[in-house]
């Protein structure tokens, strides 16, 4: 149920972020979806990739600092309050979102979201019991990561 | 014959000063006799001279002309580490009147202290130090100097009170106060920290002073820390003051051991009680006149805590020629460089051990790093440089921003000194030969503005 995130630090400095993309690039890595978090000092971005252990290796030996993270990926209805109702059960659990982004998807009528919540092992029961539809890696990526 | 030699003085006598014009026969006499007794006192009453003077089967005695010192062991600030903190005191505590401490290598300072007697000593030297920059009795004086244990803002002030001057003892900080003060209170001499000094000048031109109509300074003498010419062009040309480099260590008394006389071409030392050598810091033997070397200090009268042979690190030169100030005290150039790789910020001793013992206080495997030094503004900035590895990443910007932090702390607890902490990609720092240079000092390449 969980998917695997790879966040890879970056000096905030111009060119930084194309250098990487280039390096993603040169090892034939697919991005699923990605998002970028940065300060005034430095950046993070943080991507989602089917081949997790082939990008990390690729990400490190070009000299990156890499960390692995599991995240949640949820379907959202693609309608006014979709995401709020996700949150109630996880509030009353006392579950907090440290961050959260979008899953690039081609479908129209749901969309879906990348979480990582406080205590990932906690929250997918909680959100499965809710009824919402947590998905699998297989499903989402076309392949076990 | 002396008289002669006073014009520099401005047809005034100064007892304490005619020292300085000793002639050479008679200063290397005096230098033999108190060689002779002090390390007689230091064989007798501190263990660690003993025993490495038995072990290399030197004994007081021994000791017959100026060049037998080459027979005595050396000292290094280890020691003073090592003997935390009264170990190598000669003396009784009921005899040392002062204690003064400077920043040690792991967190522990390192001791020193004066019997009355040393405090004389070290109130003439100050007033030496003075008397050949120009200060008088009727200079109203700003020592910035830090006041406490630091021996620099009252070992100045010893010295200033000595030669009849009016001290005003404002220590370091608070710049708009020193303006307000030095403006205020008439003031016509300054003694600090080049790079604070620097940075007052700055200040007080974003104020709207201009030093050179609104403030009366004529002089000023600085030290602490390795300050460059283009530093003192540029205090000389945006203030209008003369601008004196001194030098000294706590480890052999302070400020004092040398200063620049009107001249300004390297600084001399006071003889009559620190004897100086220059050696190759790698085989130890001397150089001749005027090659560079390591400065190498003897204490010729410290009673509390007598210093043989103690190698300073920092390199330098003797001075062949005589100055022609007519001093017959020997000179050595402007200090460029050390021998290991301690720096000196805002006139605090730093060692990158220290930051390497901050860093491992944070993580546990020590990440490469580098510590570079600017200088912004006139002020003395250190920055360190941490290559980030997979263990300090992480996903979440909060964690890096307090592992950030946590280095910050660390290395402010351990050195006193503010640095900022700039988180680098791996690979980032150069290396020469697989290992990285710790410390990259730009501080000079800079010219002061």
């Amino acid at each position: 149920m969980k998917i695997q995130q790879i966040s890879i630090f970056l000096e905030n400095r111009p060119g930084k972020l194309g250098e990487l993309c280039h390096t993603l690039a040169q090892a034939g890595v697919n991005l699923s979806t990605l998002s970028l978090a940065d300060t005034g000092d430095f950046g993070l971005l943080r991507i989602i990739t089917p081949d997790t252990q082939k990008a990390k290796q690729a990400i490190e030996s070009a000299g990156y600092a890499v960390a692995i993270t599991d995240v949640v990926a949820l379907q959202v209805p693609h309608r006014p309050g979709g995401l709020a109702q996700i949150l109630i059960p996880l509030d009353s659990a006392n579950i907090s979102i440290e961050y959260m982004y979008a899953f690039a998807s081609n479908k129209e009528k749901e969309a879906v979201m990348v979480f990582r919540f406080s205590d990932t092992e906690k929250a997918i029961p909680i959100l499965q019991r809710a009824g919402f539809n947590v998905c699998r890696a297989t499903d989402l990526l076309g392949a076990a990561q | 014959m002396i008289r002669n030699l006073w014009n520099d003085l401005e047809g005034t006598f100064f007892p304490e000063s005619a020292l300085d014009f000793l002639p050479q026969g008679k200063l290397r006499e005096v230098q033999l006799q108190r060689l002779k007794a002090i390390v007689a006192h230091a064989y007798a009453n501190v263990e660690l001279f003993r025993k490495r003077m038995d072990e290399r089967g030197v004994h007081p005695c021994d000791i017959k002309e100026l060049d037998d010192i080459r027979k005595l062991p050396f000292c290094v600030k280890s020691d003073l580490r090592d003997t935390y903190p009264y170990g190598l005191f000669a003396v009784p505590m009921s005899e040392v009147v002062r204690l003064h401490a400077s920043s040690g290598t792991t967190g522990k300072p390192i001791v020193v202290g004066y019997t009355a007697v040393d405090m004389e000593v070290w109130k003439q030297v100050i007033m030496r130090t003075l008397y050949s920059a120009g200060f008088r009795r009727g200079d109203v004086v700003q020592n910035i100097y830090g006041y406490g244990l630091f021996t620099g803002g009252l070992g100045l002030h010893g010295g200033l009170e000595g030669i009849g001057a009016t001290v005003i003892p404002i220590s370091g900080g608070n710049t708009e106060r020193q303006i307000m003060v030095m403006k205020d209170f008439g003031v016509t001499a300054v003694c600090g920290t080049p790079s604070y000094f620097i940075h007052l000048i700055e200040v007080a031109q974003k104020m709207g002073l201009d030093f050179k109509k609104d403030l009366h300074v004529k002089r000023g003498v600085f030290g602490a820390e390795p300050w460059t010419d283009q530093m003192r062009q540029y205090i000389q040309s945006t203030t209008g003051l003369e601008a004196y480099d001194i030098y000294g260590l706590s480890e052999i008394i302070g400020p004092g051991v040398g200063a620049e006389c009107h001249c300004r071409d390297g600084l001399h030392i006071f003889e009559d009680y620190f004897l100086v050598e220059i050696l190759n810091p790698q085989t130890l033997e001397p150089v001749p006149d005027g090659e560079e070397g390591e400065l190498v200090l003897t204490t010729l009268s410290k009673q509390a805590m007598p210093i043989l042979r103690y190698r300073t690190r920092d390199i330098t030169a003797i001075e062949a020629k005589p100055c022609a100030c007519g001093r017959s005290i020997r000179r050595i150039r402007r200090i460029s460089r050390r021998s290991d790789d301690m720096f000196i910020i805002r006139g605090v001793n730093v060692f990158p051990s220290q930051i390497e013992t901050a860093l491992l206080k944070t993580e546990a495997n020590l990440p490469h790093y580098q510590i570079v030094l600017t200088r912004k503004s006139g002020l003395d900035q250190m920055a360190v440089q941490v290559e980030m590895s997979g263990d300090m990443v992480g996903d979440r910007i909060a964690d890096i921003e307090s592992l950030q932090k946590r280095f910050g702390h660390s290395i402010e607890q351990i050195t006193g000194l503010r640095a900022e902490i700039e988180l680098v990609q791996p690979g980032r720092i150069a290396r020469s030969e697989g290992k990285a240079k710790r410390v990259l000092d730009l501080r000079n390449k800079e010219d002061a503005k």
